[in-house]
C-alpha cells in the first residue's frame, strides 16, 4: 500500500451538491439541535470530520450508553428531541441501553450511527453490526441508509417520527460511502410523509360523552397520572380538571411532578412502592379515570384483582395500549390534553368530601408508621436523606434518579411541585441511568440546580461519565445514597429468598478520593444532621459537587406490593422498636 | 382459535422482518404468512393467519398499526371472506395407479401439471380443508413431496374495495387519519 493511499481522501465537492456527512448537519442544525451527545470512530468520522462547520454543540461522553442517556435527560428536561451519535458495531450496540430506556419511557430519540461502507454490508466487515436488527424491537422505528440522497428524508422523518404521536427513539444508521458521496440537499422535497403513520387519533363523542357520565356520575373516583400528561405539557389543563371536579390524584412514578406535590388533591405515588393510602384508595375507587399512562405491572400489582370495582376510563395517545394489560369501560384515544381541554366543559363540580374524608382516614393510619417520623436514634436512613435534600433545595431541584432504593425513596420523600423535575426511569430501570442523564439535563435546562441521586451500585456503573461532566463545566450535584449493597437486591433477598445475601454486598472505592481526582469536591455525609448542611455547601460551592452519604444497609423500601399480590396487600414497615 | 388478517404495508427492504419480529417479541404464533405485491405499484399485501382469539386480534391489529411501514389491517376473521391455499403435490405413480389418482384429481378440481414415469405433479388450490383431504386420500398412493403457499384471503362483496383503493392512495396523498375515520363522529363539544 503506498503511502498516499494510507491518507483518507477529502470529500469530493462538487458544486452546488453537500457530502451525505454535511447533510446530517444541516438537517440537525435545520432541526433546531443545539447539542449532540455522542463517541466518534471510523464509520462515522466523515460526520464528525463535516461538524465544525455547524452551530451544534458536540459532547463527548464516556460510553456510548452514556451519550444515548445524555440524550434522554435532555429530551426529558427540555421536551425537544434528544440526540446521540456513534460509530458501527461496538458503538452502535453500546446504545443499545438507551434506546431500550427511552423506548420503555416514550422519550423523543434521534440515533445516528455510522456503518461499515455499502459494498462491505453483510461480509462481517471490521466493525459491522447489524444494528437495524438489533434495534427493530427497541425503536419506534429506524432506517438503514446507503445513499447520499436518502440522508435528508430519513433524518426529517426520523425526527418527526420521534417527537409525534407517542413519542420514542428512532436510530438512523447511515454508511460510511453515503456520508461520503455528494449529492445536492433540498430540505424542502424531504419532508416527511411515512403513509401509514397516523398520529393524530382522535377520540369519537359518543365514548366523550360516556366518559362524562362516568366521571359526573362518580362517588369514589380517582384520576391516574402518567408520563403522558408531562410529554403532552397537558399539566395545567389536569388541574384544571381535578380542581373542576374535587377528583384527588394518584401518579405513577413517570407521572410524579405532573400534578402539583403539595397540593391537596395530591395522593401521590401509586403502584408496587406506593403509599398504603394510595393503593387503597385505587383499589376502592368506583371510578378511575387513567390519563397518559399504561398500566404497567409495577402500578397495578395483580390484573385480575386491580381495582375490581371501578369503571375504567383511559385517555391515552397509542391505540396499541388501550385494553392491553387492563380492559378498560371507555377508551379515549388521542392526544391527553386535547382530550382533557375537550372533556373540561362537560364535567360538573361535585362533591367529594366523604370520599376525601375516607382517603384521609386512609392516609392518617399510615403516617403513624412514617419512618419520617421515627425519633432521631443516631441511624441515617436513606429516607431522611432524601426529605433533607427537599427540604434544603426547597423543593425546587431538578432530581435525576437512578434505579433501586433510592429511586424509590426519592419518589416517596422527594415532593415534586412541577412537570420535569424529576427525571426517572421507570420502564427498562437500567442501573447507570442517573449521571448521565443529569448532564444532559444540565445543559437543556442550564438554570436548573440538577441534582443526580444515585445509588452506590448504579453510580458505579457509569461513574465514568464525571469526566464528561467535568469537561463540560457542568455544576451538576451528585448525592451518593451509598449503602455498601446493592440494596433493591438485597430487599428481595430479604423478603423472598430467606436473607441470603449473596452477589449483593459491595466493595467500594472511596467515592470522596475518587471525586477529587476529577477536581470534584466531595463531601462525606455519615449522620443525619450534616445533611443539610452538605447540600447547603453544594449549593454554595461554585462547581460540581459529589455528596457520599453513608445510610443503613439494613432497610427496605416500604409499602411493598410483592410481584402477583393484589395492590392493597402490601408488606408495611415494621415500627421504629422492630429495628432495634 | 385463529384469527386471518389481510395487511397492506410498503414494499419496502425489512418490513416483512419488522412485521413477522413484532410477532415474535409479543409472542403471537404465526400460523401462516404470505406475502406479495397488490395491483398497487409500492403496495404489498399480506395475509395472517394467527393463533390467536378476539382480545388477541384486537392487540396484534392495534400493534401491527405501531409499525410505521403498515398502511391498513383488516381483521377479516369473521368477515365474510374467500380463503385460498395453494398446494403443489409430487405423487408416486405406476401404470397401476395413475388412473385412479387421475380420477381423484378430477374429484378434487385439481390438475396434472407434470407427469413422469413414476410419479405425477398435481397443482390444487382451494381451502385448506380440501388440500389436507386431498393429501390424506394420495398418502396411500406415497407423496414424495408437497408444498403449500399458505392462506391467502380476500373479503367478499365491494365493500373493502375503496379501502384497498384507500391504502394506495396514502402512498401518494397527504398523511392518512385513522382508517376508521369514516365511520366515526367528529367530536364536538360537550358543554351544549
Amino acid at each position: 500500500m503506498s503511502r498516499r493511499s494510507t491518507r483518507a481522501a477529502r470529500p469530493q465537492r462538487v458544486p452546488g451538491t453537500l457530502t451525505g456527512a454535511q447533510i446530517v448537519w444541516e438537517c440537525l442544525a435545520r432541526e433546531r439541535v443545539t447539542h449532540v451527545f455522542g463517541y466518534p470512530g471510523g464509520a462515522i468520522l466523515p460526520v464528525y470530520d463535516a461538524m465544525p462547520a455547524y452551530p451544534v454543540h458536540h459532547v463527548l461522553a464516556r460510553h456510548e450508553q452514556g451519550a444515548v442517556h445524555m440524550a434522554d435527560g435532555y429530551a426529558r428536561a427540555s421536551g425537544s428531541v434528544g440526540v446521540a451519535m456513534a460509530t458501527s458495531g461496538p458503538g452502535a450496540t453500546n446504545m443499545v441501553t438507551g434506546i431500550a430506556t427511552a423506548m420503555m419511557d416514550s422519550s423523543p430519540l434521534v440515533c445516528i450511527t455510522g456503518q461499515v461502507s455499502s459494498g462491505l454490508i453483510g461480509s462481517d466487515a471490521f466493525q459491522e453490526t447489524d444494528i437495524t436488527g438489533v434495534t427493530l424491537p427497541i425503536t419506534k422505528h429506524n432506517y438503514l441508509v446507503t445513499e447520499a440522497d436518502e440522508i435528508a428524508p430519513a433524518m426529517r422523518e426520523a425526527f418527526y417520527i420521534a417527537r409525534s404521536g407517542r413519542p420514542g427513539p428512532v436510530l438512523v444508521d447511515m454508511t460510511k460511502d453515503a456520508q461520503q458521496a455528494a449529492c445536492p440537499f433540498d430540505w424542502d422535497a424531504a419532508e416527511p410523509k411515512p403513509p401509514g403513520y397516523r398520529p393524530d387519533h382522535r377520540p369519537r363523542a359518543a365514548q366523550l360523552r360516556h366518559a362524562l357520565e362516568l366521571i359526573n356520575g362518580a362517588a369514589r373516583p380517582v384520576i391516574l397520572v402518567g408520563h403522558g400528561v408531562v410529554l403532552a405539557n397537558a399539566e395545567g389543563l389536569v388541574k384544571t380538571l381535578a380542581e373542576r371536579t374535587t377528583i384527588p390524584v394518584a401518579m405513577t412514578l413517570l407521572g410524579i411532578g405532573a400534578f402539583p406535590g403539595s397540593h391537596p388533591l395530591n395522593l401521590g405515588m401509586m403502584g408496587m412502592h406506593g403509599e398504603a393510602w394510595v393503593n387503597e384508595a385505587v383499589q376502592q375507587a368506583d371510578v378511575l379515570v387513567a390519563l397518559g399512562m399504561r398500566f404497567d405491572d409495577r402500578v397495578t400489582g395483580a390484573l385480575n384483582t386491580f381495582a375490581p370495582n371501578a369503571r375504567k376510563i383511559h385517555v391515552e395517545i397509542d391505540p396499541a395500549e388501550v385494553n392491553k394489560n387492563v380492559a378498560v369501560d371507555v377508551g379515549l384515544i388521542g392526544d391527553v390534553g386535547e382530550v382533557v381541554e375537550t372533556l373540561l366543559p362537560g364535567v360538573a363540580p361535585n362533591d367529594h368530601s366523604a370520599w376525601l374524608a375516607r382517603i384521609d382516614d386512609l392516609r392518617r393510619h399510615a403516617t403513624a408508621r412514617s419512618i419520617l417520623n421515627f425519633t432521631d436514634d443516631g441511624r441515617l436512613y436513606a429516607a431522611h436523606a432524601i426529605h433533607d435534600l427537599w427540604q434544603a433545595t426547597r423543593g425546587r431541584a431538578l432530581v435525576v434518579t437512578d434505579v433501586g432504593q433510592h429511586q424509590m425513596w426519592e419518589a416517596q420523600y422527594y415532593r415534586h411541585e412541577s412537570a420535569r423535575s424529576l427525571i426517572t426511569s421507570g420502564g427498562l430501570g437500567p442501573m447507570g441511568f442517573a449521571l448521565p442523564a443529569a448532564i444532559g439535563a444540565k445543559l437543556a435546562r442550564p438554570d436548573a440546580d440538577v441534582w443526580a441521586v444515585v445509588g452506590d451500585g448504579g453510580f458505579q456503573m457509569t461513574m465514568a461519565e464525571l469526566g464528561t461532566m467535568v469537561q463540560e463545566g457542568l455544576k451538576v450535584s451528585i448525592a451518593i445514597i451509598n449503602n455498601g449493597c446493592l440494596g433493591m437486591v438485597r430487599q428481595l433477598q430479604e423478603f423472598f429468598y430467606g436473607a441470603r445475601y449473596h452477589a449483593t454486598p459491595l466493595v467500594n472505592p472511596d467515592f470522596v478520593t475518587l471525586a477529587g481526582a476529577y477536581g470534584i469536591r466531595g463531601i462525606r455525609v455519615t449522620e443525619r444532621s450534616a445533611v443539610i448542611p452538605a447540600v447547603e455547601a453544594a449549593a454554595a460551592h461554585d462547581g460540581p459537587i459529589l455528596l457520599d452519604i453513608r445510610v443503613e444497609t439494613d432497610d427496605a423500601v416500604y409499602p411493598m406490593v410483592a410481584a402477583g399480590a393484589g395492590l392493597d396487600q402490601m408488606i408495611r414497615r415494621p415500627a421504629q422498636e422492630a429495628l432495634r | 382459535m385463529s384469527s386471518t388478517f389481510v395487511v397492506y404495508v410498503e414494499d419496502k427492504p425489512g418490513v416483512l422482518n419488522r412485521v413477522a419480529s413484532l410477532f415474535r417479541r409479543r409472542a403471537f404464533n404465526i400460523e401462516s404468512l404470505t406475502v406479495g405485491h397488490t395491483d398497487t405499484p409500492g403496495v404489498s399485501r399480506m395475509t395472517i393467519v394467527v393463533g390467536t382469539d378476539r382480545d388477541g386480534a384486537r392487540k396484534v391489529e392495534a400493534h401491527l398499526y405501531q409499525l410505521v411501514n403498515v398502511l391498513r389491517v383488516d381483521d377479516v376473521t369473521s368477515t365474510p371472506a374467500v380463503y385460498r391455499d395453494l398446494a403443489m403435490i409430487k405423487v408416486q405413480a405406476t401404470p397401476d395407479t395413475r388412473s385412479s389418482i387421475m380420477q381423484l384429481v378430477d374429484v378434487y378440481r385439481a390438475r396434472i401439471v407434470d407427469v413422469a414415469t413414476d410419479s405425477l405433479m398435481i397443482e390444487v388450490t382451494g381451502t385448506e380443508d380440501k388440500i389436507d383431504s386431498l393429501l390424506d386420500v394420495l398418502r396411500p398412493y406415497g407423496v414424495i413431496e408437497a408444498v403449500r403457499t399458505g392462506r391467502v384471503a380476500m373479503a367478499r362483496g365491494g365493500a373493502r374495495t375503496p379501502r384497498v383503493r384507500r391504502a394506495s392512495a396514502a402512498l401518494r396523498g397527504p398523511i392518512p387519519r385513522l382508517p376508521s375515520d369514516a365511520d366515526r363522529d367528529t367530536p364536538v363539544p360537550l358543554s351544549a
